[in-house]
């Protein structure tokens, strides 16, 4: 008792405590003024600081939300990463043809929106054949009648899973990290919208919801992951997450399915009878850009 | 009387094991026949073997064989006697579903990637108890005419101003 009463306040000390309680007065009546259900989703935690009864209620709570709003019922997981598995992806340049199934297959596995905004994870480079890698001179809105066409290669580019993600760093909220298989995922909730990853995303991995999504009801897919294809909301940055509602579950992500030509592969990295491992061991192999040091586990390769 | 004791319970063991396992269903698609077509025995069973290179006029009208055409005919690959099957270089017979041993003669790096998973395409699940999907040769290539034909692409995604001006639109 004694102690309290002589302590000295530094200036310092005065100033926090000041702050804090001018914040916690300005936020009193905001807080009073929202519905139970806005006060609830900003006081909502940090997806890994949740404990699973948190995380349960937080999953009923969103799957009544999209069951309002599209009319289905929806599945929400927030199945942890396998032990043992670190996905790795692989697409062989020699077969490209720029068709963009994948594209679209993606759109709409992963509940983007289709139109203001217009989002899409993959983003396919058409680029002058002898001309690879100077992606300055590339073109995404290419649209012949027919592909291939003479002349040309395709680069499909879309979140590279890097191991040392410039995103991630920049990211002033931890909105955004890498999981233990390698995916990096984005808390939507969390995310306040800075879109700081996406000035260091070097590969134009991230995209950005302008406006409110726009989804038609009846292609909604209601099978989704919490850190993945869950539908989003105006202000949150999405990106490919290796379609991590799939993946996990040991299914093909849904660009791989979709390709036509069997350009894209994908596997575990620490399984040595993958599709990744042999790929690694026995083909041409790079990776976009790697001079930056972002270690991407995304690997382009050629028929040897 | 050791040595039996111990080979009765490694043998247990093994099918406990065995069993608690979870059955991995590994599936081919299934090749891809015109419809009403197989089995070709139904024609060709009573009709006499013609092993003349010509053109087809009557039958089969619609395959135009551009796969090394100057070098093959029909019967290096379909067998004479047996028209539902095909017929392997040593003179083995396959049955249609495992037509990628035939192909793979020729083809061998291709066949070996692909047993591997790497050319071709693999759908559905590569891990867990789900069922597994392989593509076989035939599924993504023509066997008269394996060359890839080119495809319409999807459409280009919107540029920003067609997007900003959707939206004033609106």
């Amino acid at each position: 008792m004694q102690d309290r009463n002589n302590r000295h306040y530094t200036r310092r000390e005065f100033l926090r405590n000041l702050s804090l309680t001018a914040a916690a007065g300005a936020s009193l009546p905001l807080l009073s003024s929202c519905s139970k259900e806005e006060t609830e989703d900003f006081l909502q935690k940090h997806f890994r600081e949740m404990t699973p009864e948190e995380k349960k209620r937080v999953i009923a709570k969103l799957e009544e939300r999209y069951q309002q709003k599209y009319g289905k019922k929806f599945q929400i997981s927030t199945q942890a990463a396998v032990p043992d598995t670190f996905w790795a992806y692989g697409l062989e340049l020699s077969r490209c043809i720029g068709c963009r199934r994948c594209v679209y297959a993606c759109v709409k596995e992963n509940n983007q929106s289709r139109h203001d905004p217009q989002l899409q994870w993959i983003r396919v480079l058409r680029l002058k054949r002898g001309n690879l890698i100077n992606l300055e001179n590339s073109e995404h809105y290419y649209n012949p009648d027919l592909v291939p066409e003479k002349g040309f290669i395709y680069l499909p580019v879309q979140c590279q899973q890097c191991q040392e993600p410039p995103c991630v760093k920049v990211c002033p909220v931890h909105a955004t990290w890498q999981e233990p298989d390698g995916i990096v995922v984005v808390d939507y909730n969390w995310c306040i919208g800075c879109r700081y990853c996406i000035a260091a995303c070097p590969y134009k991995g991230r995209v950005f919801n302008w406006a409110e999504p726009n989804i038609p009801k009846e292609e909604i897919n209601p099978s989704v992951h919490y850190l993945g294809n869950r539908p989003r909301m105006k202000c949150a940055v999405e990106k490919c997450t290796f379609c991590i509602q799939r993946v996990r579950n040991g299914r093909y992500p849904a660009c791989v399915e979709a390709c036509p030509t069997g350009t894209r592969k994908f596997g575990n990295l620490l399984d040595p009878n993958s599709e990744m491992r042999y790929i690694i061991d026995r083909k041409r192999v790079f990776r976009l850009k790697e001079d930056l040091g972002t270690e991407p586990k995304f690997y382009y390769f050629f028929e040897s | 009387m050791r040595v039996f004791c111990a080979a009765v319970t490694s043998l247990f063991l093994l099918f406990f094991f065995a069993s608690s396992l979870p059955a991995i269903v590994e599936e081919y698609t299934p090749p891809p026949m015109t419809e009403g077509m197989y089995p070709c025995s139904n024609c060709h069973a009573s009709m006499e073997v013609n092993r003349k290179k010509r053109e087809l006029k009557e039958e089969h009208t619609d395959i135009k064989l551009h796969h090394a055409e100057s070098m093959r005919w029909c019967l290096d690959c379909h067998n004479a006697n047996n028209r539902d099957k095909l017929r392997l270089y040593n003179g083995d017979l396959i049955n249609f579903t495992e037509s990628y041993r035939l192909c793979g003669e020729c083809h061998g790096y291709q066949y070996k990637d692909w047993r591997a998973g790497i050319h071709g395409k693999r759908v559905g699940y590569f891990a867990g108890p789900g069922k597994r999907v392989y593509y076989l040769c035939a599924s993504c290539h023509n066997p008269h005419d394996p060359k890839f034909k080119p495809l319409k692409p999807e459409p280009p995604p919107h540029r920003p101003k067609e997007d900003h001006d959707a939206r004033s639109e609106q």
